[in-house]
């Protein structure tokens, strides 16, 4: 696919940039001043030097062809991924025609570029081979699974075992163990192959220290851990979907195996958390036809931005495919048949009333589920106390936002959109209050980004 | 939100404490102890947890704040939104990078407040979203804040009642955001003018001047009688603007005034209308001091400065007492020229022109007090005649040295001149004398810089770069030429981007620096193009 006679915008080149500072050069280099050569293909590629601080400028070349997001090449020595030539350069293109004007693919960028999709193609083909040997050997692969899941068991076993002494010597004493305890709990989990429960675990460790009120915390976390342990060892008798659930929150693999949904997919939002080894970057999309939200996970090797980027206000004409699991919203982005336009439609809305209630309904098929994507209506942001609150424009009920959200610039972002006036606002609700991330004003106006 | 009410509201607070506690010491009601206890709490406290979780209910609303108030001017082209986003997100990245200006990519921080007086000359109102950042960037830098208050308009106000960080902009907007009452309303003005904090009056005082000079006099007059000295002196000097003849009276009452700052100031402004009563009396006086010696082969200015300052003087502003280390003749006699109408001076000369009148000679070392004098009044006055004759032609070899007339008084004639008059003199004076001492009087100039004027800078810093000399020498000239130069000069640019072949006597490895240089330049014009194209495409 091409994208030829669609340009970006300066956010979704923006969005492209691993952190801050990459943002901000490659901000300044997106001005003709040091560039030189620079050009652009039909077939997506583009172009250009940039005059660094050596004699020989750097080559930078961009593939945008690839659905899947772009694929940047740059002589430069930067280890940021995809470096702010790569960004300057493509908010030139972004820019308009003048800088960046069409013209025939100079070698040294086709060379690249050749190879780089004939390798993708070749990569396509092994995968498309490899699904037909693996399901071609399907003993192998049920011998395989079966000792993972053995491994898992004895590893949920053992962590009922911790948990019953956690609780027999009561959770007091869990505020002196401190993290210690809790990460060698976690790293037996990693060894179970439970992925899934390791972060659980590792995350209980943080509890005690997290002021008042942390014995309900830890208790509220412990026996959802339990609840999960229950789950996977008596995984034969649940449901297909709850079973599915409780496979993806074990941290089992799953392929996205639903059937594929062509739609209008609105990006609701895209945000990126990061630890010290992983960026991993959310992204909510809204099927206008179908009504459905997905969430699309993308992850990128720390201090690099994740491939996929979806900017906020875009729309897109693709086919999403479901992972298992009753109640997951998770999915996975198939065919895209146009490039991203600016969307026109926004999500319908509910009230805080129905975002309350829809998030209690979902627990019923997950109950490990921390909030959910819901877009409110006509509510207006309001100060209460140190803290923030969305209220109905016209009801008594409020949701109150998460720390998190508080300590956030998009907050003075929403504040200000709204002005004291309704505004609609997608975010995600869930038991510790509302995170806004996307909201649109009253009248017309494009969605902004909050997170 | 709120707690789900009922079946049990213990149930949970039970096990809370028994987990604390520990089964082995306390086994919740209902739970059977022993070493089973311990799931059974868990089996217990997760069933719990869910149903508390999935009963949660909104909370109650608190107390909405006052809508902002509604901003009616319309909205910025979207191409210009983007562009005003990504200046203020350079500002966010700001702080590292040690701050030296090299390279050749853009500043774009020193580009946004061209970009805020764009805008607001074109009465767009802000992107909402946009505010918070606006309003941090006013806060880190003071000077941008009156443009960016201006454009941030009332939302910004309403913004930042809500966030002590933006407390600046309450201070910064008279009222604290509310909007000064209309002209119309007499009885909100009056209220506001008897009751409001000081800077709220002096904005009231300001805005009504600005509609109607005579409006805001009257009601300075009103309570004036009361005001404290300082507070005074402030609202008088909110007369300077469109100061006229009818503000004569209210001023010579106030040339009585007990503090002496007030009676200083009204001279001042009375000296500053050549019809006044004070102006003829300091003509009068002025006048007996200077005249022409014909006896002499050349016409020659002689100067007698007054023996004494009596009361009438000091009556009408003069300041009795000079600063250590200047006579006291000379020190009274400079402050009754530079009060006098300079209109006098032809009549007392023997009817010659300002030109004329300023090439006669002078005697006894009297030139520099006399012309440093009417330099002052010219300013005063306004008298675009006289600052022409002061100044003289740019290419004069004293223009560029320390004269009569100092670099900083030239800067203040050339702005009583029409703004092309002043980028021809200028272009003049950097054409002979080089750009060295060029970046106080370049900074009157209005921008963009016209033409000639942009012609003669960037052949100075050619023929500076010819010489061999490094670009930072020029820095503040070239950064000033990045934000006046005509953006439509980049094309003529280009041949300086390139690096040239280094000269024997060049300093090593300038050239590369200023390609380097003028790159930036050329890309910052491209921008300041781009932007004022984004800005006027509505």
């Amino acid at each position: 696919m091409t994208q030829q006679g669609v340009r970006w915008t300066a956010d979704q080149v923006l969005a492209l940039a691993p952190d801050p500072a990459s943002r901000k050069a490659g901000s300044k280099l997106g001005a003709a001043g040091p560039w030189s050569e620079a050009g652009s293909s039909d077939e997506g590629t583009v172009w250009g030097l940039c005059k660094g601080s050596g004699s020989k400028p750097y080559q930078t070349v961009i593939d945008i062809a690839d659905a899947a997001g772009p694929a940047y090449k740059c002589s430069c020595p930067s280890r940021k991924f995809p470096c702010k030539h790569a960004l300057g350069l493509l908010l030139l293109w972004a820019g308009g025609e003048g800088a960046v004007p069409p013209g025939p693919v100079p070698d040294w960028a086709e060379q690249w570029t050749e190879g780089r999709r004939q390798r993708a193609q070749e990569k396509r083909t092994a995968a498309a081979a490899g699904s037909v040997a693996a399901s071609g050997d399907p003993e192998a692969a049920r011998r395989r699974a079966e000792r993972r899941a053995a491994r898992i068991t004895a590893g949920a076993t053992e962590l009922e075992q911790r948990l019953a002494d956690l609780l027999r010597g009561g959770l007091a004493g869990a505020e002196q163990a401190g993290y210690g305890m809790w990460e060698e709990t976690a790293a037996r989990m990693v060894d179970a192959q439970a992925p899934g429960l390791a972060a659980r675990v590792r995350e209980l460790g943080a509890i005690p220290s997290s002021g008042p009120g942390w014995p309900v915390r830890l208790l509220e976390e412990c026996a959802l851990i339990h609840l999960l342990d229950r789950g996977w060892l008596r995984r034969e008798g649940l449901p297909d979907g709850l079973a599915s659930t409780v496979r993806s929150r074990i941290g089992l693999p799953a392929s996205a195996d639903g059937p594929p949904v062509r739609d209008r997919w609105l990006v609701l939002a895209q945000y990126d958390t990061a630890d010290t080894r992983l960026t991993t970057r959310r992204i909510w999309l809204h099927g206008t036809d179908s009504g459905r939200t997905a969430l699309l996970l993308s992850y990128g090797a720390a201090g690099r931005a994740p491939e996929l980027a979806l900017p906020v206000g875009l729309e897109l004409d693709a086919e999403v495919s479901a992972h298992p699991g009753s109640g997951q919203l998770r999915a996975s982005l198939g065919e895209q048949f146009a490039p991203p336009a600016p969307a026109v439609t926004r999500p319908p809305g509910v009230t805080t009333e129905q975002a309350a209630a829809r998030y209690g309904d979902a627990l019923r098929d997950d109950p490990w589920l921390e909030s959910v994507p819901v877009t409110l209506d006509q509510v207006i942001p309001v100060p209460d106390g140190s803290s923030w609150q969305l209220a109905d424009a016209d009801a008594d009920s409020a949701l109150p936002l998460t720390a998190a959200a508080r300590s956030r610039p998009g907050l003075w972002r929403l504040v200000a959109l709204s002005g004291g006036a309704p505004v609609k606002v997608f975010g995600e609700c869930g038991h510790r209050g509302f995170t806004p991330l996307t909201a649109w004003p009253e009248g017309a106006g494009e969605a902004v980004r909050l997170c | 939100m709120s707690k789900p009410s009922a079946p049990a509201p213990d149930a949970w607070e039970e096990l809370v404490t028994s987990a604390l506690l520990g089964t082995a010491r306390r086994t919740p009601p209902g739970l059977a102890p022993g070493p089973e206890a311990p799931m059974a709490l868990l089996d217990a406290a997760a069933e719990e947890t869910v149903r508390r979780r999935a009963g949660l209910r909104p909370a109650r609303a608190a107390e909405r704040p006052q809508p902002a108030p509604e901003d009616t001017r319309p909205p910025l082209p979207a191409a210009a939104a983007r562009r005003l986003a990504i200046l203020l997100a350079d500002r966010a990245g700001a702080g590292g990078g040690g701050g030296g200006r090299r390279g050749t990519a853009p500043d774009l921080m020193e580009l946004l407040p061209q970009w805020l007086s764009t805008a607001n000359t074109h009465s767009y109102a802000a992107p909402p979203q946009l505010l918070p950042a606006l309003l941090d960037a006013a806060r880190g830098r003071t000077d941008l804040r009156p443009a960016a208050l201006a454009f941030a308009g009332p939302r910004a106000t309403w913004l930042a009642r809500l966030n002590p960080d933006w407390r600046f902009a309450l201070r910064a907007t008279p009222g604290g955001g509310a909007a000064l009452p209309p002209p119309e309303d007499t009885a909100g003005v009056r209220q506001l003018w008897e009751e409001g904090l000081f800077a709220e009056r002096v904005a009231l005082l300001a805005a009504i001047r600005s509609r109607e000079a005579a409006a805001a006099r009257e009601l300075l007059a009103t309570t004036w009688a009361t005001e404290r000295a300082e507070d005074r002196l402030m609202f008088l000097d909110s007369l300077r603007m469109g100061l006229g003849p009818d503000d004569e009276p209210f001023l010579e009452q106030a040339l009585a005034d007990r503090s002496r700052n007030v009676r200083s100031t009204a001279a001042e402004l009375l000296s500053a209308l050549p019809g006044s009563a004070l102006a003829a009396r300091m003509a009068v006086r002025a006048g007996a001091c200077v005249s022409v010696d014909r006896s002499l082969d050349t016409p020659t200015v002689v100067v007698e400065a007054p023996h004494e300052c009596d009361a009438g003087m000091e009556r009408d502003g003069v300041v009795p007492k000079a600063p250590t280390g200047r006579g006291e003749r000379s020190w009274w006699f400079g402050q009754l020229v530079e009060a006098a109408p300079l209109g006098v001076w032809p009549g007392r000369l023997g009817g010659r022109t300002p030109g004329e009148i300023v090439a006669l000679p002078v005697a006894d070392d009297w030139c520099n007090e006399l012309h440093a004098a009417w330099c002052r009044a010219a300013v005063r006055q306004r008298d675009a005649g006289w600052a022409r004759a002061l100044l003289g032609a740019p290419a004069a070899p004293e223009a560029g040295g320390p004269g009569a007339v100092s670099l900083a008084e030239r800067a203040k004639l050339l702005s009583t001149l029409g703004s092309d008059e002043r980028a021809e003199w200028v272009a003049g004076f950097i054409a002979t004398h080089g750009l060295s001492e060029a970046f106080q009087l370049l900074g009157v100039c209005g921008v963009p810089w016209a033409a000639p004027l942009g012609r003669a800078v960037v052949d100075a810093l050619n023929i500076a770069r010819d010489a061999g000399s490094y670009p930072w020498s020029f820095s503040g000239v070239m950064g000033l030429a990045e934000r006046c130069l005509d953006p439509g000069e980049a094309g003529r640019l280009e041949g300086l981007m390139a690096v040239p072949d280094e000269g024997e006597d060049a300093s090593p490895g300038a050239g590369g620096y200023w390609a380097e240089a003028f790159q930036r330049l050329v890309s910052t014009l491209r921008l300041r193009a781009a932007m004022r194209e984004e800005l006027e495409s509505a």
